[in-house]
């Protein structure tokens, strides 16, 4: 079977249109033809940015009046957005100070985000795949993970499905079709260029959306991620949740150009920017980035521009480096929930007794799920060495022995059950 | 689903009866391949493990930089004609996209043979392989993995590669868990190993050395075959030291080989071993062997400090402490980035193995 004997030449040109580059000339080597007069120039111009940043597309106003086009939604899909948001919310709430009080040993708020997180997957199908960074967990309480499987991953209990091996906040469920969350940062970008192709090679109605911040935007990782899925066409959602701030680091002090919109731009991208707290220009953008990529199989960018309403973690405390008349700025009138809620109020849509039941019954399943959480056991750890491959191992079944044996040795020091 | 090279899905364990020892006869039979073998060399060999994965199963995709018009080693040739360009495609240049677009191409149930097309440019692609793939079934639980990703690469000195066409790189991912590291040394073993690495559910890095593309020859079976990931290979029985090598130094003409035949005309009877695997390594066959012999050489090209010989040599200490007759011992490579003028001189080479051999028979 040597393949060898009926090899061809490949010329430039074959293996140029080999690689599918839909819109550049035909047989070229380069996106322009150079030796056409229409492309040249005696003007010597050097450029930057365009002269004004890209405006951000809105639907709702900071008042919640609808200024724009509503998406095509029911009431019932109205307040499901709503209720999900205001549940993640007052988990947040809880979960925050829980951290404080030395029941979870780290936690990350989404306050400010949860339009961001919520207005996007509501556009999505339920296996399109995700790719996370660590501020989505709004996406995944949408899709109905538990709040109990949250918590018992955050303390890494017998009931965390991830065996207790990640901090808080580093969820994942093939169920909900989200990958587990990594802590080091764009490390998802190339990779859902990848999970985007295979959607286009095996032909079926998904794709993967890519969340991701204005920090991790700098990362080596963000520029093949975008250049591969454009030159080889994924189906790829890149959403980045542009929040101000990496930690204390602004915006200002990420990047020189327009964001992470004009990037996209500048690798091919459809890119789009928008109000990151209006959830119906979030979802909106969505959809049709979605759409887009089936028809174009290729990659969307969509920056939501937002605000990082809480600290970066609970091991951040920001009023270190920003004035807290900018927060209380942007968490009153433009933030997301207020904005979404007075719009749904005003429709009779939502009222002041649902928003009280939901903030009540969260808490309770919150509460409930901090309190089962702690009685809950551990996973063994002879469950140390599973995993690292699919089958352990001759030499790590010899350390876990090993480690087994040394427990066994100091029963007044391990605990074994 | 797991897949066999022979496109027919199996169970885990089956997978694991096919990779049942086979004795060294056996093994010798289905990789040359009788009368259905072909003469191939390095390059060819790892061409027609591609060409027989890609043709079982339409999940195995091959890219990476310029893999699409046949590769800068030729590895690839013939097989974007054959099976299209969707999974045999070129991409921009970027070891760390390469390395992440495969890993989401695995995860969604597909298998990419990545490309990088020089171990030396492999560290763009660290983070991804280290702190991704190699942590990824590990991190959510077992419910994720990438398992399906082979990473190949070209490794070793060529001649006149200096400090960046040249480098052995398996010491920098044999310290991470969770990764498979394969260095084959003969056509038919690459042939074998590779389609392995492709069927296993692991993350596999194979690393083919780039001077046996041309010069290593041998009968190789046209057919799909699997050879275990983890079993050495016994080149040669013996009964006073054993010598412990992987990639070119093993070769049929191979530093390590020279060494190990002037030995033997000077009457020292080594017991000669192909590591081929580096990580899981075979523990079992140089431990035994060690028992036996009480000495031990260990050679690799890569550099002293660190190098792979070190684990080895470790493992040795403790399991074989009161058989050892003489220290182990290991030739490697300088401390140094990897020269141009004096590559001989710096390697590892027969002339060192050879005193380090007779060294240890003489202690």
């Amino acid at each position: 079977m040597n393949v060898m004997r009926r090899a061809s030449v490949r010329t430039v040109r074959q293996v140029r249109r080999s690689t599918g580059l839909v819109d550049g000339p035909d047989g070229e080597v380069w996106n322009i033809d150079f030796t056409g007069h229409n492309s040249l120039t005696d003007n010597m111009a050097f450029k930057k940015a365009a002269e004004k940043p890209e405006p951000l597309y809105r639907v709702l106003d900071a008042q919640g009046e609808c200024v724009g086009e509503a998406p095509d939604l029911t009431e019932e899909e109205c307040r499901m957005m709503n209720k999900t948001m205001v549940r993640q919310s007052v988990m947040d709430g809880i979960l925050y100070e829980a951290q404080r009080q030395g029941r979870i040993s780290f936690y990350m708020t989404n306050y400010g985000e949860e339009a961001t997180q919520i207005g996007s997957v509501s556009a999505l199908k339920p296996d399109d795949m995700v790719y996370a960074q660590y501020r989505e967990a709004g996406v995944l309480l949408y899709r109905g993970y538990e709040i109990n499987k949250m918590i018992a991953q955050c303390m890494g209990t017998e009931e965390d499905d991830a065996k207790g091996r990640q901090m808080p906040i580093h969820y994942g469920s093939p169920e909900h079709h989200y990958q587990t969350i990594s802590s080091p940062l764009a490390t998802q970008l190339p990779q859902a260029a990848g999970a985007g192709y295979t959607m286009k090679l095996d032909n079926v109605d998904k794709v993967c959306i890519c969340y991701f911040g204005d920090g991790a935007a700098s990362e080596g990782d963000f520029h093949p991620a975008l250049n591969f899925a454009a030159t080889l066409g994924s189906r790829t959602i890149f959403f980045c949740r542009n929040n101000g701030y990496a930690i204390s680091t602004p915006a200002v002090d990420q990047y020189a150009g327009d964001g992470i919109y004009a990037r996209g731009v500048g690798y091919g991208i459809r890119s789009v920017r928008v109000d990151g707290n209006d959830i119906f220009a979030v979802h909106a953008a969505t959809k049709k980035a979605r759409e887009l990529c089936i028809e174009h199989n290729a990659p969307v960018l969509i920056e939501a521009m937002t605000y990082r309403g809480g600290h970066h973690s609970t091991s951040d405390d920001s009023t270190r480096y920003r004035q807290k008349s900018e927060v209380d700025k942007w968490m009153s009138g433009p933030n997301p929930i207020k904005r979404f809620t007075r719009y749904l109020e005003k429709k009779n849509w939502w009222s002041k007794e649902d928003d009280k039941q939901v903030r009540e019954e969260t808490r309770k399943e919150v509460m409930a799920a901090l309190q089962r959480q702690e009685k809950m056991g551990f996973w063994d750890p002879t469950e140390l060495i599973t995993d690292v491959f699919a089958e352990p191992t001759p030499a790590l079944i010899k350390q876990r022995d090993e480690m087994l044996a040394h427990m066994r040795a100091h029963p007044n020091v391990y605990k074994t059950a | 689903m797991l897949r066999n090279v022979f496109g027919k899905s199996v169970t885990r364990r089956h997978v694991a009866q096919l990779r049942k020892c086979m004795t060294p006869a056996e093994e010798a039979e289905l990789k040359h391949g009788g009368d259905n073998g072909e003469t191939m060399n390095l390059f060819t060999a790892v061409n027609s493990a591609l060409d027989c994965a890609m043709a079982a199963d339409d999940k195995v995709s091959l890219f990476g930089e310029d893999v699409n018009f046949g590769g800068v080693f030729r590895c690839s040739l013939g097989l974007a004609d054959k099976y299209g360009k969707d999974r045999v495609f070129n991409t921009p240049l970027s070891e760390q996209g390469i390395a992440g677009f495969a890993i989401g191409m695995a995860v969604m149930g597909h298998k990419p043979v990545a490309e990088i097309q020089f171990a030396d440019y492999i560290f763009p692609a660290f983070d991804q392989i280290v702190n991704e793939a190699a942590k990824y079934r590990f991190r959510s639980g077992g419910q994720f993995n990438c398992g399906g990703i082979t990473f190949r690469s070209p490794c070793g000195a060529v001649g006149h590669g200096g400090l960046y066409h040249s480098q052995s790189v398996e010491a920098y991912f044999a310290h991470c868990a969770g990764l498979k590291i394969v260095v084959p040394s003969t056509p038919a073993d690459a042939k074998g190993l590779l389609l392995a690495c492709i069927e296993d559910p692991d993350p596999c890095l194979f690393f083919e050395p780039k001077i046996l593309y041309r010069t290593a020859e041998e009968k190789v079976n046209r057919d799909a075959f699997v050879l275990p990931i983890g079993k050495g290979r016994m080149i040669k029985e013996g009964s006073d030291v054993t010598v412990v090598g992987w990639g070119t130094l093993v070769s049929e003409n191979g530093a390590l080989t020279k060494a190990v035949q002037m030995a033997e005309e000077a009457g020292i009877s080594c017991e000669f071993i192909d590591l081929r695997s580096i990580s899981p390594w075979d523990q079992e066959m140089v431990t035994n062997s060690v028992q036996k012999t009480g000495r031990l050489v260990v050679s690799h090209e890569a550099s002293k400090t660190n190098g792979f010989g070190a684990e080895i040599i470790s493992t040795v200490t403790a399991e074989c402490f009161l058989s050892l007759e003489a220290p182990p011992t290991r030739v490697c490579g300088l401390d140094t980035p990897f020269p141009l003028i004096h590559e001989k001189l710096w390697l590892p080479n027969e002339h060192k193995n050879f005193d380090a051999i007779k060294a240890a028979v003489g202690y």
